[in-house]
């Protein structure tokens, strides 16, 4: 079985955000990007399958800061194909609309079974990518999975919904998975062997065709959110902080 | 084309989510500056009975036995034939696991502007505009919902959903509409969340972790601090995805909503996703090295030292309280 994992990179929210001069868009000079959290759960669960199932397993991202460690480190996990779509980066103001154009193109030429993706990025602004992406390629598309079954040309797949109620739904390959949660945690792969990986699997460079906005919203303006009533900051090292919590919670006659 | 705004009905085994009244209470103010009319969409199987509360001048009631429960392909089937016949100005859907991926598959099929993460809506001088929440509750972005239709995705907590529910019942309206169901998804069977040891939900004094726990190890040190509360331990999503604790831990808007006395929240960034189940604590403590973290818009107090320097400190305090 085939499976294709189309990848976002995302601004670390670990790190400061700044709104760059123009007001529309976050200054990208000190940015850290990551992969999508999701995006390595569905990475994991596409190795999973291909480790029960056979196949081969591919990676698309675009280019940018950082993507070549990813894709590396998807190798060294067992990933065959990594394709980097050259010309572009993410943070070049391409929306989702965009991006799954230019994912979707690529998804066509290798006609994969499967397309396994994270159901969401923190950063999506104009829906998330996986059912643009469906939709573009006529694929069927069920999202917010945590569980997937494959025999006989159909997926057995678990969707998730509020309180932990799950649904069980039967979709027919080809189709495009929002992938929320991989059955296992997403393996860790040893820095030496992403090294290796590097000297000994090659990039699939592509270059990117025009990007298509359309369907997107325009930013008029982005800013960080009025702090309202925060929290009172607790003073002192851990011991003050330690006796003030034991007095709060005594007053609520919890200690 | 009219200035119409919908809101497409989200429901569970008989019950409308909170997010349709969000969503409601947002399209009325829309309604309000567009001049048109608002319309709760209500798609489903015998479920005419679900529109009485429903806060919209009408119901657009869609009958189908495709539709008895939520499937993506006939959702979206139903809703393109309804939007194509008489496009609104808007359409809105909350971002969730069933709004969010019919809002996109539409959007790609119909080409319609798509805004998702809305947390309010608003109209000036007959303009629409949207503010949307993104890298966590950290960014807030601000447009123009593009003309002349948009399908917008919303949050919840900026409205409440009271002000979405209607004192008088809305008048229904049974469409022609079926949905041409290609057969590519099925709808099986609901499988219930698992039962756990305990039910956090019930548990008076709850130590939640997040990511800054750090390891499986130091979970152990949260349990002995929530043994010492007699109280117990729950964790946000990369916590339990981690298998660090069980899905039955799990609070946020997949988990468990969550309304204790006390909710201690240890590296717990407050995504809002996770802030979803547990801003209805009472009394909320976050400690986060982060000091810039948004959990600290939710917590009474905070602090901002390292969370595994004070929890062996904080579990003595308590045991010698317990015991003074």
């Amino acid at each position: 079985m085939n499976i294709v994992v189309p990848v976002k990179l995302v601004p670390d929210l670990v790190e400061d955000l700044e709104i760059d001069e123009s007001g529309i868009t976050l200054d990208t000079s000190w940015l850290r990007l990551i992969l999508n959290e999701v995006d390595e759960h569905a990475l994991e669960q596409a190795l999973l399958l291909k480790e029960a199932h056979g196949g081969t397993a591919s990676v698309i991202s675009l280019d940018g800061e950082g993507v070549d460690d990813v894709l590396f480190s998807s190798a060294a996990k067992g990933v065959d194909h990594l394709i980097k779509l050259t010309g572009l980066e993410f943070g070049d103001d391409l929306n989702n609309h965009a991006v799954a154009r230019l994912y979707g193109a690529i998804v066509e030429r290798l006609e994969p079974e499967l397309v396994l993706i994270g159901v969401q990025a923190h950063n999506d602004l104009d829906g998330s990518l996986g059912p643009l992406l469906a939709e573009y390629v006529g694929m069927p598309y069920v999202g917010y999975v945590s569980g997937i079954t494959v025999t006989d040309g159909k997926c057995r797949v678990l969707k998730e919904y509020p309180g932990g109620l799950i649904a069980e739904m039967d979709v027919v390959l080809p189709a495009v998975l929002g992938v929320q949660a991989a059955e296992a945690p997403p393996r860790y792969v040893a820095i030496s062997r992403i090294r290796q990986a590097m000297k000994t699997v090659s990039l699939d460079e592509q270059a990117a065709a025009d990007p298509d906005s359309g369907g997107g919203p325009t930013i008029d303006s982005m800013f960080k959110p009025e702090t309202g009533e925060r929290a009172t900051m607790i003073a002192g090292d851990e011991e003050e902080v330690a006796a003030k919590i034991v007095d709060l919670l005594g007053e609520l006659g919890k200690v | 084309m009219n200035q119409d705004i919908h809101v497409v009905v989200e429901h569970l085994r008989g019950q409308v989510a909170d997010i349709t009244y969000v969503a409601l209470a947002a399209a009325r103010g829309l309604a309000a500056g567009s001049g048109g009319s608002l319309a709760a969409v209500l798609l489903g199987h015998n479920d005419e009975g679900l529109a009485g509360d429903l806060g919209a001048d009408r119901v657009l009631y869609i009958d189908d036995p495709a539709l008895a429960d939520f499937n993506p392909e006939h959702y979206a089937g139903a809703l393109t034939e309804l939007i194509s016949a008489d496009p609104p100005r808007c359409v809105l859907f909350g971002d969730t696991s069933m709004g969010a991926e019919t809002a996109g598959i539409l959007s790609a099929r119909l080409d319609l502007p798509l805004v998702s993460r809305c947390r309010s809506v608003d109209t000036a001088n007959g303009a629409l505009s949207f503010v949307s929440q993104i890298c966590g509750g950290k960014i807030l972005v601000e447009g123009a919902l593009p003309e002349p239709v948009s399908l917008v995705t919303m949050v919840p907590g900026h409205y409440q959903p009271e002000e979405g529910r209607g004192a008088v019942a809305p008048e229904v309206i049974q469409t022609s509409i079926s949905p041409r169901v290609a057969g590519r998804v099925t709808f099986n069977a609901y499988l219930e969340p698992a039962v756990g040891d305990i039910d956090i939900s019930s548990v008076s004094v709850l130590v939640a972790v997040g990511r800054g726990i750090a390891n499986e190890d130091n979970v152990e040190m949260a349990e002995e601090l929530a043994e010492a509360l007699g109280g117990a331990v729950c964790g946000s999503r990369p916590v339990v995805d981690q298998g660090w604790l069980p899905t039955t831990r799990m609070v946020g808007k997949s988990g468990k909503r969550v309304k204790p006395d006390v909710y201690l929240a240890l590296g717990i960034s407050g995504a809002p996703e996770h802030v979803e189940g547990m801003s209805g604590s009472e009394l909320t403590i976050a400690v986060n090295t982060d000091v810039g973290a948004p959990i600290f818009d939710v917590a009474q107090y905070g602090s901002d030292v390292d969370l595994l320097d004070l929890l062996p400190v904080l579990i003595e305090q308590v045991q010698a309280a317990k015991e003074g």
